[in-house]
Protein backbone atom coordinates (compact mmCIF):
# COMPACT_ATOMS: atom_id res chain seq x y z
CA UNK A 1 0.00 0.00 0.00
CA UNK A 2 2.57 2.52 1.15
CA UNK A 3 4.81 1.50 -1.69
CA UNK A 4 1.96 2.15 -4.14
CA UNK A 5 1.35 5.57 -2.68
CA UNK A 6 4.98 6.38 -2.93
CA UNK A 7 5.42 5.37 -6.55
CA UNK A 8 2.25 7.33 -7.31
CA UNK A 9 3.72 10.43 -5.77
CA UNK A 10 7.01 9.80 -7.52
CA UNK A 11 5.21 9.60 -10.87
CA UNK A 12 3.42 12.85 -10.27
CA UNK A 13 6.59 14.62 -9.25
CA UNK A 14 8.49 13.46 -12.32
CA UNK A 15 5.59 14.51 -14.55
CA UNK A 16 5.70 18.06 -13.16
CA UNK A 17 9.46 18.11 -13.52
CA UNK A 18 9.01 16.97 -17.10
CA UNK A 19 6.56 19.80 -17.72
CA UNK A 20 8.95 22.31 -16.20
CA UNK A 21 11.74 20.95 -18.32
CA UNK A 22 9.44 21.15 -21.36
CA UNK A 23 8.59 24.78 -20.65
CA UNK A 24 12.25 25.62 -20.20
CA UNK A 25 13.08 23.89 -23.50
CA UNK A 26 10.48 25.96 -25.31
CA UNK A 27 11.95 29.10 -23.74
CA UNK A 28 15.43 28.15 -24.92
CA UNK A 29 14.16 27.34 -28.42
CA UNK A 30 12.32 30.65 -28.74
CA UNK A 31 15.26 32.68 -27.46
CA UNK A 32 17.82 30.99 -29.71
CA UNK A 33 15.52 31.40 -32.73
CA UNK A 34 14.97 35.09 -32.07
CA UNK A 35 18.67 35.70 -31.52
CA UNK A 36 19.62 33.78 -34.66
CA UNK A 37 17.26 35.65 -36.95
CA UNK A 38 18.09 39.00 -35.33
CA UNK A 39 21.76 38.42 -36.14
CA UNK A 40 20.97 37.44 -39.71
CA UNK A 41 18.75 40.51 -40.11
CA UNK A 42 21.39 42.84 -38.67
CA UNK A 43 24.08 41.44 -40.95
CA UNK A 44 21.88 41.73 -44.05
CA UNK A 45 20.52 45.20 -43.28
CA UNK A 46 23.97 46.57 -42.51
CA UNK A 47 25.56 45.15 -45.65
CA UNK A 48 26.82 47.65 -48.16
CA UNK A 49 24.39 46.66 -50.89
CA UNK A 50 21.27 46.39 -48.75
CA UNK A 51 19.63 49.71 -49.78
CA UNK A 52 19.97 48.69 -53.43
CA UNK A 53 18.70 45.18 -52.83
CA UNK A 54 15.79 46.43 -50.81
CA UNK A 55 14.74 48.72 -53.62
CA UNK A 56 15.17 46.03 -56.28
CA UNK A 57 13.50 43.11 -54.46
CA UNK A 58 11.31 44.44 -51.68
CA UNK A 59 9.50 47.42 -53.14
CA UNK A 60 6.27 47.56 -51.19
CA UNK A 61 4.33 49.50 -53.81
CA UNK A 62 5.37 47.23 -56.64
CA UNK A 63 4.61 44.18 -54.53
CA UNK A 64 1.07 45.40 -53.92
CA UNK A 65 0.51 46.14 -57.58
CA UNK A 66 2.04 42.95 -59.01
CA UNK A 67 0.72 40.51 -56.41
CA UNK A 68 -2.86 40.32 -57.79
CA UNK A 69 -1.57 39.86 -61.32
CA UNK A 70 0.90 37.18 -60.39
CA UNK A 71 -1.69 35.63 -58.10
CA UNK A 72 -4.12 35.39 -60.97
CA UNK A 73 -1.51 33.73 -63.16
CA UNK A 74 -0.78 31.36 -60.29
CA UNK A 75 -4.25 29.92 -60.76
CA UNK A 76 -2.86 28.40 -63.96
CA UNK A 77 -0.09 26.74 -61.95
CA UNK A 78 -2.70 25.30 -59.63
CA UNK A 79 -4.68 24.02 -62.59
CA UNK A 80 -1.55 22.52 -64.18
CA UNK A 81 -0.52 20.50 -61.20
CA UNK A 82 -4.01 19.50 -60.11
CA UNK A 83 -4.65 17.97 -63.52
CA UNK A 84 -1.13 16.52 -63.68
CA UNK A 85 -1.35 15.02 -60.18
CA UNK A 86 -4.65 13.30 -60.90
CA UNK A 87 -3.29 11.81 -64.13
CA UNK A 88 0.01 10.80 -62.52
CA UNK A 89 -1.72 8.94 -59.68
CA UNK A 90 -3.52 6.71 -62.17
CA UNK A 91 -0.89 6.40 -64.89
CA UNK A 92 2.00 5.67 -62.50
CA UNK A 93 -0.01 2.97 -60.76
CA UNK A 94 -0.70 1.34 -64.11
CA UNK A 95 3.04 1.36 -64.90
CA UNK A 96 3.93 -0.07 -61.48
CA UNK A 97 1.37 -2.87 -61.80
CA UNK A 98 2.48 -3.61 -65.34
CA UNK A 99 6.03 -3.95 -64.15
CA UNK A 100 5.02 -6.47 -61.49
CA UNK A 101 3.04 -8.78 -63.77
CA UNK A 102 4.37 -12.35 -63.80
CA UNK A 103 4.87 -14.80 -66.62
CA UNK A 104 6.99 -14.94 -69.77
CA UNK A 105 4.12 -13.86 -72.07
CA UNK A 106 4.00 -10.46 -70.42
CA UNK A 107 7.73 -9.87 -70.71
CA UNK A 108 7.36 -7.17 -73.43
CA UNK A 109 5.09 -5.15 -71.11
CA UNK A 110 7.53 -5.41 -68.24
CA UNK A 111 10.34 -4.36 -70.57
CA UNK A 112 8.30 -1.41 -71.77
CA UNK A 113 7.60 -0.30 -68.20
CA UNK A 114 11.29 -0.54 -67.29
CA UNK A 115 12.35 1.39 -70.41
CA UNK A 116 9.77 4.04 -69.68
CA UNK A 117 10.85 4.67 -66.08
CA UNK A 118 14.54 4.65 -67.03
CA UNK A 119 14.01 7.03 -69.91
CA UNK A 120 11.90 9.64 -68.21
CA UNK A 121 13.88 9.66 -65.00
CA UNK A 122 17.03 10.13 -67.05
CA UNK A 123 16.09 13.12 -69.23
CA UNK A 124 15.99 16.54 -67.54
CA UNK A 125 12.38 17.69 -67.13
CA UNK A 126 13.07 20.90 -68.98
CA UNK A 127 14.23 18.97 -72.05
CA UNK A 128 11.11 16.80 -72.08
CA UNK A 129 9.01 19.94 -71.95
CA UNK A 130 10.91 21.53 -74.82
CA UNK A 131 10.91 18.41 -76.97
CA UNK A 132 7.20 17.71 -76.53
CA UNK A 133 6.13 21.35 -76.46
CA UNK A 134 7.88 22.25 -79.72
CA UNK A 135 8.19 18.84 -81.36
CA UNK A 136 4.74 17.31 -81.02
CA UNK A 137 2.75 20.25 -82.47
CA UNK A 138 5.31 20.54 -85.28
CA UNK A 139 4.32 17.07 -86.49
CA UNK A 140 1.02 18.62 -87.57
CA UNK A 141 -0.86 15.38 -87.09
CA UNK A 142 -4.60 15.81 -87.27
CA UNK A 143 -6.34 15.19 -83.97
CA UNK A 144 -3.21 15.90 -81.96
CA UNK A 145 -3.64 19.04 -79.85
CA UNK A 146 -1.27 21.91 -80.64
CA UNK A 147 -1.70 23.79 -77.40
CA UNK A 148 1.61 24.21 -75.56
CA UNK A 149 -0.29 23.97 -72.28
CA UNK A 150 -1.47 20.48 -73.24
CA UNK A 151 2.04 19.35 -74.09
CA UNK A 152 3.51 20.99 -71.01
CA UNK A 153 1.14 19.08 -68.76
CA UNK A 154 1.79 15.90 -70.74
CA UNK A 155 5.54 16.32 -70.24
CA UNK A 156 5.11 16.79 -66.49
CA UNK A 157 2.84 13.74 -66.30
CA UNK A 158 5.35 11.60 -68.21
CA UNK A 159 8.33 12.68 -66.11
CA UNK A 160 6.67 12.52 -62.73
CA UNK A 161 4.85 9.26 -63.45
CA UNK A 162 8.23 7.63 -63.91
CA UNK A 163 9.20 8.65 -60.38
CA UNK A 164 5.83 7.93 -58.83
CA UNK A 165 5.68 4.51 -60.51
CA UNK A 166 8.88 3.59 -58.70
CA UNK A 167 7.37 4.81 -55.43
CA UNK A 168 4.30 2.67 -56.02
CA UNK A 169 6.44 -0.31 -56.94
CA UNK A 170 8.38 -0.06 -53.69
CA UNK A 171 5.03 0.02 -51.87
CA UNK A 172 3.71 -3.01 -53.72
CA UNK A 173 6.87 -4.97 -53.00
CA UNK A 174 6.68 -4.05 -49.32
CA UNK A 175 3.39 -5.92 -48.91
CA UNK A 176 4.29 -9.36 -47.57
CA UNK A 177 3.71 -12.29 -49.96
CA UNK A 178 1.60 -13.99 -47.29
CA UNK A 179 -1.06 -11.35 -47.95
CA UNK A 180 -1.24 -12.47 -51.54
CA UNK A 181 -1.31 -16.12 -50.48
CA UNK A 182 -4.19 -15.41 -48.10
CA UNK A 183 -6.19 -13.62 -50.78
CA UNK A 184 -5.52 -16.21 -53.47
CA UNK A 185 -6.33 -19.04 -51.05
CA UNK A 186 -9.83 -17.57 -50.74
CA UNK A 187 -10.31 -17.91 -54.49
CA UNK A 188 -9.68 -14.28 -55.41
CA UNK A 189 -8.14 -13.86 -58.84
CA UNK A 190 -4.78 -12.17 -59.29
CA UNK A 191 -6.48 -8.94 -60.40
CA UNK A 192 -8.90 -8.99 -57.47
CA UNK A 193 -6.00 -9.60 -55.09
CA UNK A 194 -4.16 -6.59 -56.48
CA UNK A 195 -7.25 -4.43 -56.41
CA UNK A 196 -8.50 -5.25 -52.91
CA UNK A 197 -5.49 -6.45 -50.95
CA UNK A 198 -2.11 -5.43 -52.37
CA UNK A 199 -2.65 -1.96 -53.86
CA UNK A 200 -4.65 -0.47 -50.96
CA UNK A 201 -1.93 -1.48 -48.51
CA UNK A 202 0.85 -0.34 -50.84
CA UNK A 203 -0.72 3.08 -51.44
CA UNK A 204 -1.20 3.68 -47.73
CA UNK A 205 2.49 3.05 -47.16
CA UNK A 206 3.75 5.33 -49.93
CA UNK A 207 1.60 8.39 -49.30
CA UNK A 208 4.48 10.36 -47.65
CA UNK A 209 7.02 9.85 -50.48
CA UNK A 210 4.19 10.43 -52.96
CA UNK A 211 3.41 13.82 -51.46
CA UNK A 212 7.12 14.57 -51.54
CA UNK A 213 7.16 14.06 -55.29
CA UNK A 214 4.11 16.27 -55.62
CA UNK A 215 5.90 19.12 -53.86
CA UNK A 216 8.51 18.85 -56.62
CA UNK A 217 5.77 18.83 -59.23
CA UNK A 218 4.20 22.00 -57.84
CA UNK A 219 7.48 23.84 -58.30
CA UNK A 220 8.10 22.36 -61.73
CA UNK A 221 4.74 23.65 -62.95
CA UNK A 222 6.71 26.88 -63.52
CA UNK A 223 8.75 25.12 -66.22
CA UNK A 224 5.71 24.95 -68.48
CA UNK A 225 6.17 28.71 -68.96
CA UNK A 226 9.21 27.97 -71.10
CA UNK A 227 7.03 26.87 -74.02
CA UNK A 228 4.52 29.70 -73.80
CA UNK A 229 1.69 29.56 -71.26
CA UNK A 230 1.67 32.52 -68.92
CA UNK A 231 1.67 31.12 -65.42
CA UNK A 232 2.88 32.89 -62.30
CA UNK A 233 6.60 32.74 -63.04
CA UNK A 234 6.14 33.97 -66.64
CA UNK A 235 3.82 36.73 -65.45
CA UNK A 236 6.36 37.89 -62.89
CA UNK A 237 9.03 37.95 -65.63
CA UNK A 238 6.79 40.21 -67.67
CA UNK A 239 6.25 42.47 -64.66
CA UNK A 240 9.98 42.55 -63.94
CA UNK A 241 10.74 43.47 -67.54
CA UNK A 242 8.23 46.30 -67.39
CA UNK A 243 9.50 47.86 -64.16
CA UNK A 244 13.16 46.86 -64.01
CA UNK A 245 12.46 45.70 -60.46
CA UNK A 246 12.62 42.15 -59.08
CA UNK A 247 9.86 42.44 -56.49
CA UNK A 248 7.37 40.40 -58.60
CA UNK A 249 9.77 37.42 -58.32
CA UNK A 250 9.56 37.65 -54.56
CA UNK A 251 5.77 37.75 -54.79
CA UNK A 252 5.81 34.58 -56.94
CA UNK A 253 8.19 32.81 -54.61
CA UNK A 254 5.87 33.64 -51.73
CA UNK A 255 2.91 32.08 -53.57
CA UNK A 256 4.81 28.85 -54.20
CA UNK A 257 5.92 28.69 -50.59
CA UNK A 258 2.40 29.29 -49.30
CA UNK A 259 1.30 26.25 -51.27
CA UNK A 260 4.26 24.02 -50.47
CA UNK A 261 4.41 24.50 -46.72
CA UNK A 262 1.04 22.92 -45.91
CA UNK A 263 1.86 19.92 -48.11
CA UNK A 264 5.32 19.57 -46.54
CA UNK A 265 3.87 19.71 -43.02
CA UNK A 266 1.19 17.19 -43.97
CA UNK A 267 3.91 14.86 -45.29
CA UNK A 268 5.92 15.19 -42.07
CA UNK A 269 2.84 14.58 -40.00
CA UNK A 270 1.96 11.43 -41.97
CA UNK A 271 5.51 10.10 -41.63
CA UNK A 272 5.46 10.74 -37.88
CA UNK A 273 2.08 9.06 -37.57
CA UNK A 274 3.32 6.00 -39.46
CA UNK A 275 6.35 5.78 -37.21
CA UNK A 276 4.16 6.01 -34.10
CA UNK A 277 1.89 3.28 -35.44
CA UNK A 278 4.78 1.00 -36.26
CA UNK A 279 6.36 1.33 -32.83
CA UNK A 280 2.95 0.80 -31.24
CA UNK A 281 2.59 -2.36 -33.33
CA UNK A 282 6.06 -3.55 -32.35
CA UNK A 283 5.52 -3.21 -28.62
CA UNK A 284 2.15 -4.88 -28.54
CA UNK B 1 -9.96 -48.09 -44.85
CA UNK B 2 -13.26 -46.33 -44.55
CA UNK B 3 -16.56 -46.94 -46.28
CA UNK B 4 -17.17 -43.20 -46.48
CA UNK B 5 -16.50 -41.27 -49.68
CA UNK B 6 -13.02 -39.92 -50.21
CA UNK B 7 -12.82 -36.15 -49.71
CA UNK B 8 -9.15 -35.78 -50.50
CA UNK B 9 -6.70 -38.15 -52.06
CA UNK B 10 -3.00 -37.63 -52.68
CA UNK B 11 -1.15 -40.10 -54.90
CA UNK B 12 2.63 -40.03 -55.15
CA UNK B 13 2.90 -36.28 -54.66
CA UNK B 14 6.37 -34.85 -55.26
CA UNK B 15 7.42 -31.25 -54.71
CA UNK B 16 10.87 -29.69 -54.96
CA UNK B 17 12.15 -26.22 -54.33
CA UNK B 18 15.10 -25.95 -56.68
CA UNK B 19 17.16 -29.08 -56.16
CA UNK B 20 15.71 -29.68 -52.69
CA UNK B 21 12.94 -32.30 -52.70
CA UNK B 22 10.51 -31.41 -49.92
CA UNK B 23 7.76 -33.94 -50.68
CA UNK B 24 9.04 -37.30 -51.86
CA UNK B 25 6.00 -39.30 -52.80
CA UNK B 26 3.15 -38.59 -50.40
CA UNK B 27 0.07 -40.82 -50.45
CA UNK B 28 -2.84 -39.82 -48.29
CA UNK B 29 -6.55 -40.55 -48.28
CA UNK B 30 -8.94 -38.44 -46.24
CA UNK B 31 -12.59 -39.42 -46.14
CA UNK B 32 -15.52 -37.08 -45.63
CA UNK B 33 -15.92 -35.77 -42.07
CA UNK B 34 -12.53 -37.13 -41.13
CA UNK B 35 -10.01 -35.12 -39.12
CA UNK B 36 -6.41 -35.96 -40.00
CA UNK B 37 -3.52 -34.52 -38.04
CA UNK B 38 -0.10 -34.17 -39.64
CA UNK B 39 2.77 -34.30 -37.20
CA UNK B 40 6.47 -34.23 -37.89
CA UNK B 41 9.65 -32.31 -37.28
CA UNK B 42 10.14 -28.78 -38.46
CA UNK B 43 11.02 -28.86 -42.16
CA UNK B 44 9.44 -32.25 -42.77
CA UNK B 45 7.08 -30.68 -45.32
CA UNK B 46 3.77 -30.23 -43.47
CA UNK B 47 3.16 -26.67 -44.66
CA UNK B 48 4.27 -27.50 -48.17
CA UNK B 49 1.84 -30.42 -48.28
CA UNK B 50 -1.09 -28.22 -47.26
CA UNK B 51 -0.09 -25.46 -49.68
CA UNK B 52 0.03 -28.00 -52.49
CA UNK B 53 -3.51 -29.16 -51.72
CA UNK B 54 -4.68 -25.54 -51.92
CA UNK B 55 -2.70 -25.12 -55.16
CA UNK B 56 -0.63 -22.33 -53.64
CA UNK B 57 2.27 -24.50 -54.78
CA UNK B 58 2.31 -26.49 -57.99
CA UNK B 59 3.34 -30.12 -57.54
CA UNK B 60 6.02 -31.70 -59.71
CA UNK B 61 4.60 -35.20 -59.90
CA UNK B 62 1.63 -37.21 -58.66
CA UNK B 63 -2.05 -36.34 -58.46
CA UNK B 64 -4.37 -34.74 -55.95
CA UNK B 65 -8.09 -35.47 -56.06
CA UNK B 66 -10.75 -33.42 -54.33
CA UNK B 67 -13.99 -35.38 -53.94
CA UNK B 68 -12.82 -37.65 -56.74
CA UNK B 69 -11.97 -34.82 -59.10
CA UNK B 70 -8.38 -34.29 -60.15
CA UNK B 71 -7.30 -30.77 -59.22
CA UNK B 72 -3.68 -31.00 -60.31
CA UNK B 73 -4.38 -31.11 -64.03
CA UNK B 74 -2.86 -28.19 -65.91
CA UNK B 75 -6.20 -26.94 -67.26
CA UNK B 76 -7.97 -26.82 -63.90
CA UNK B 77 -9.38 -23.49 -62.69
CA UNK B 78 -7.28 -22.85 -59.58
CA UNK B 79 -9.61 -20.17 -58.25
CA UNK B 80 -12.53 -22.57 -58.45
CA UNK B 81 -10.56 -25.20 -56.51
CA UNK B 82 -9.49 -22.72 -53.84
CA UNK B 83 -13.12 -21.74 -53.31
CA UNK B 84 -13.75 -25.29 -52.18
CA UNK B 85 -10.69 -25.64 -49.95
CA UNK B 86 -10.21 -23.36 -46.95
CA UNK B 87 -6.76 -22.78 -45.48
CA UNK B 88 -5.76 -21.08 -42.24
CA UNK B 89 -2.17 -20.02 -41.72
CA UNK B 90 0.09 -19.93 -38.70
CA UNK B 91 0.51 -16.14 -39.01
CA UNK B 92 -3.26 -15.44 -39.44
CA UNK B 93 -2.62 -13.30 -42.56
CA UNK B 94 -5.69 -11.16 -41.98
CA UNK B 95 -5.97 -8.11 -44.23
CA UNK B 96 -4.82 -5.30 -41.92
CA UNK B 97 -6.54 -2.52 -43.84
CA UNK B 98 -9.99 -4.06 -43.54
CA UNK B 99 -12.36 -4.48 -40.62
CA UNK B 100 -13.06 -7.94 -39.29
CA UNK B 101 -16.38 -7.98 -41.13
CA UNK B 102 -14.79 -6.95 -44.43
CA UNK B 103 -12.06 -9.57 -43.99
CA UNK B 104 -14.79 -12.20 -43.80
CA UNK B 105 -16.99 -10.85 -46.60
CA UNK B 106 -14.29 -9.93 -49.13
CA UNK B 107 -14.28 -13.33 -50.81
CA UNK B 108 -17.95 -14.12 -50.34
CA UNK B 109 -18.91 -10.91 -52.15
CA UNK B 110 -16.22 -10.92 -54.84
CA UNK B 111 -15.74 -14.63 -55.44
CA UNK B 112 -19.13 -16.14 -54.58
CA UNK B 113 -20.88 -12.94 -55.76
CA UNK B 114 -23.23 -12.78 -52.81
CA UNK B 115 -24.94 -9.47 -52.16
CA UNK B 116 -23.31 -7.29 -49.55
CA UNK B 117 -26.30 -7.66 -47.24
CA UNK B 118 -26.40 -11.44 -47.51
CA UNK B 119 -22.63 -11.77 -47.06
CA UNK B 120 -22.66 -9.52 -44.00
CA UNK B 121 -25.58 -11.33 -42.43
CA UNK B 122 -23.83 -14.68 -42.86
CA UNK B 123 -20.52 -13.31 -41.64
CA UNK B 124 -22.16 -11.81 -38.58
CA UNK B 125 -23.81 -15.11 -37.75
CA UNK B 126 -20.48 -16.94 -38.05
CA UNK B 127 -18.65 -14.33 -35.98
CA UNK B 128 -21.35 -14.66 -33.35
CA UNK B 129 -20.98 -18.42 -33.30
CA UNK B 130 -17.30 -18.05 -32.47
CA UNK B 131 -17.73 -15.30 -29.91
CA UNK B 132 -16.54 -12.45 -32.12
CA UNK B 133 -19.78 -10.58 -32.74
CA UNK B 134 -18.62 -7.45 -30.91
CA UNK B 135 -15.40 -7.33 -32.96
CA UNK B 136 -16.95 -7.06 -36.40
CA UNK B 137 -16.12 -3.38 -36.74
CA UNK B 138 -12.57 -3.62 -35.40
CA UNK B 139 -9.36 -3.69 -37.39
CA UNK B 140 -7.18 -6.80 -36.94
CA UNK B 141 -4.39 -5.01 -35.05
CA UNK B 142 -6.85 -4.20 -32.28
CA UNK B 143 -7.49 -7.90 -31.60
CA UNK B 144 -5.56 -10.44 -29.55
CA UNK B 145 -3.73 -13.19 -31.42
CA UNK B 146 -6.39 -15.72 -30.46
CA UNK B 147 -9.16 -13.47 -31.73
CA UNK B 148 -7.27 -12.81 -34.95
CA UNK B 149 -6.82 -16.50 -35.57
CA UNK B 150 -10.51 -17.16 -34.91
CA UNK B 151 -11.35 -14.43 -37.44
CA UNK B 152 -9.05 -16.14 -39.94
CA UNK B 153 -10.90 -19.41 -39.36
CA UNK B 154 -14.24 -17.65 -39.81
CA UNK B 155 -12.95 -16.04 -43.00
CA UNK B 156 -12.15 -19.45 -44.45
CA UNK B 157 -15.41 -20.99 -43.17
CA UNK B 158 -17.52 -18.26 -44.77
CA UNK B 159 -16.67 -19.77 -48.15
CA UNK B 160 -18.36 -23.00 -47.00
CA UNK B 161 -15.39 -25.12 -48.04
CA UNK B 162 -15.59 -28.86 -48.55
CA UNK B 163 -12.27 -29.21 -46.79
CA UNK B 164 -10.33 -27.15 -44.28
CA UNK B 165 -6.53 -27.09 -44.04
CA UNK B 166 -5.06 -25.75 -40.83
CA UNK B 167 -1.35 -25.05 -40.69
CA UNK B 168 -0.08 -24.83 -37.11
CA UNK B 169 -2.76 -22.33 -36.34
CA UNK B 170 -1.78 -22.07 -32.66
CA UNK B 171 2.01 -21.86 -33.03
CA UNK B 172 2.13 -18.06 -33.13
CA UNK B 173 -0.11 -17.68 -30.08
CA UNK B 174 0.70 -16.99 -26.45
CA UNK B 175 0.05 -20.18 -24.45
CA UNK B 176 -3.03 -18.76 -22.71
CA UNK B 177 -4.66 -18.04 -26.08
CA UNK B 178 -4.18 -21.51 -27.57
CA UNK B 179 -7.21 -23.07 -25.88
CA UNK B 180 -9.78 -20.70 -27.38
CA UNK B 181 -8.58 -21.49 -30.89
CA UNK B 182 -8.38 -25.23 -30.29
CA UNK B 183 -11.93 -25.27 -28.97
CA UNK B 184 -13.10 -23.63 -32.20
CA UNK B 185 -11.40 -26.38 -34.19
CA UNK B 186 -12.91 -29.04 -31.96
CA UNK B 187 -16.33 -27.56 -32.58
CA UNK B 188 -15.72 -27.73 -36.32
CA UNK B 189 -14.67 -31.36 -36.02
CA UNK B 190 -17.84 -32.18 -34.11
CA UNK B 191 -19.89 -30.39 -36.78
CA UNK B 192 -18.42 -32.85 -39.29
CA UNK B 193 -15.97 -30.60 -41.13
CA UNK B 194 -13.33 -32.54 -43.06
CA UNK B 195 -9.97 -31.25 -41.91
CA UNK B 196 -6.27 -31.77 -42.41
CA UNK B 197 -4.38 -30.19 -39.54
CA UNK B 198 -0.64 -29.69 -39.25
CA UNK B 199 0.09 -29.27 -35.57
CA UNK B 200 2.61 -29.42 -32.80
CA UNK B 201 -0.18 -29.71 -30.20
CA UNK B 202 0.05 -33.43 -29.55
CA UNK B 203 -2.62 -33.57 -26.85
CA UNK B 204 -5.00 -31.80 -29.21
CA UNK B 205 -4.16 -34.27 -31.97
CA UNK B 206 -4.70 -37.11 -29.53
CA UNK B 207 -8.24 -36.17 -28.59
CA UNK B 208 -9.49 -34.67 -31.87
CA UNK B 209 -7.86 -36.54 -34.74
CA UNK B 210 -9.46 -39.60 -36.29
CA UNK B 211 -6.07 -40.33 -37.73
CA UNK B 212 -2.54 -39.11 -37.13
CA UNK B 213 0.08 -39.10 -39.88
CA UNK B 214 3.76 -38.82 -39.09
CA UNK B 215 5.56 -36.96 -41.84
CA UNK B 216 9.29 -37.54 -42.07
CA UNK B 217 11.60 -36.11 -44.73
CA UNK B 218 8.81 -35.63 -47.23
CA UNK B 219 7.06 -38.97 -46.77
CA UNK B 220 4.24 -40.21 -44.58
CA UNK B 221 6.25 -42.70 -42.62
CA UNK B 222 3.52 -43.98 -40.36
CA UNK B 223 -0.16 -43.39 -39.83
CA UNK B 224 -2.92 -44.70 -37.63
CA UNK B 225 -5.25 -43.74 -34.85
CA UNK B 226 -3.91 -41.32 -32.28
CA UNK B 227 -3.78 -44.22 -29.83
CA UNK B 228 -1.60 -46.29 -32.16
CA UNK B 229 0.80 -43.49 -33.07
CA UNK B 230 1.24 -41.99 -29.63
CA UNK B 231 1.37 -45.13 -27.53
CA UNK B 232 2.66 -47.83 -29.90
CA UNK B 233 4.66 -46.13 -32.65
CA UNK B 234 6.19 -48.81 -34.89
CA UNK B 235 8.85 -46.83 -36.70
CA UNK B 236 12.04 -45.88 -34.86
CA UNK B 237 11.89 -42.37 -36.39
CA UNK B 238 8.40 -41.86 -35.00
CA UNK B 239 9.56 -43.06 -31.60
CA UNK B 240 12.49 -40.65 -31.67
CA UNK B 241 10.26 -37.74 -32.66
CA UNK B 242 7.77 -38.47 -29.91
CA UNK B 243 10.53 -38.85 -27.32
CA UNK B 244 11.84 -35.41 -28.24
CA UNK B 245 8.32 -33.98 -27.99
CA UNK B 246 7.84 -35.57 -24.56
CA UNK B 247 11.20 -34.23 -23.45
CA UNK B 248 10.08 -30.77 -24.56
CA UNK B 249 6.97 -31.21 -22.45
CA UNK B 250 4.49 -30.96 -25.29
CA UNK B 251 2.65 -34.24 -24.85
N1 LIG C 1 9.08 -21.33 -51.07
C1 LIG C 1 10.11 -22.10 -50.67
N2 LIG C 1 11.29 -22.02 -51.29
C2 LIG C 1 12.33 -22.79 -50.94
N3 LIG C 1 12.29 -23.68 -49.93
C3 LIG C 1 11.13 -23.81 -49.25
C4 LIG C 1 9.98 -23.02 -49.57
N4 LIG C 1 8.99 -23.36 -48.75
C5 LIG C 1 9.48 -24.31 -47.93
N5 LIG C 1 10.77 -24.59 -48.23
C6 LIG C 1 11.60 -25.59 -47.57
O1 LIG C 1 10.91 -26.80 -47.58
C7 LIG C 1 11.12 -27.50 -46.36
C8 LIG C 1 9.81 -27.91 -45.76
O2 LIG C 1 9.14 -26.74 -45.39
P1 LIG C 1 7.72 -26.76 -44.68
O3 LIG C 1 7.39 -25.36 -44.36
O4 LIG C 1 6.76 -27.52 -45.52
O5 LIG C 1 8.02 -27.57 -43.35
P2 LIG C 1 7.10 -27.78 -42.10
O6 LIG C 1 6.99 -29.22 -41.87
O7 LIG C 1 5.83 -27.02 -42.26
O8 LIG C 1 7.97 -27.14 -40.95
P3 LIG C 1 7.50 -26.29 -39.69
O9 LIG C 1 7.09 -27.25 -38.65
O10 LIG C 1 8.76 -25.55 -39.31
O11 LIG C 1 6.44 -25.37 -40.14
C9 LIG C 1 11.95 -26.61 -45.49
O12 LIG C 1 13.27 -27.06 -45.51
C10 LIG C 1 11.85 -25.27 -46.13
O13 LIG C 1 13.04 -24.54 -45.95
MG1 LIG D 1 5.03 -25.27 -41.38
Amino acid sequence: MSADAETGRGDRRSRILGDLRGARNIGIAVTSTVVFFAIVAIVVVNSAGWPEVRKAFFDRKLFDSSFPEVGHAFLLNIRIFCIAEALILVFALAIAVLRGLPGPVLFPFRLLAVLYTDLFRGIPTILVIYILGFGAPALQLSGVPRSPLFWGVTALVLVYSAYVAEVYRAGIESVHPSQEAAARSLGLSRAQTLRHVIVPQAVRRVIPPLLNDFIGLQKDSALVALIGPIEAFRQSQIDVAATFNYTPYVATALLFILLTIPLARLTDWLIARDRRRQSAGATR
Amino acid sequence: MSARASALRLEGVHKSFGSFEVLRGVDLDVSEHEVVCLIGASGSGKSTLLRCVNLLERIDAGTILLNGEEITRRDVDVNAVRRRVGIVFQAFNLFPHMTVLRNVTLATTHVLHKSRAEAEAEATALLERFGLADKRGEYPDRLSGGQQQRVAIVRALAMQPELMLLDEVTSALDPELVAEVLSVIRELAEAGMTMVIATHEMSFARDTANRVCFLDAGRILEQGSAEEIFTHPREPRTQQFLERIIAAGRL
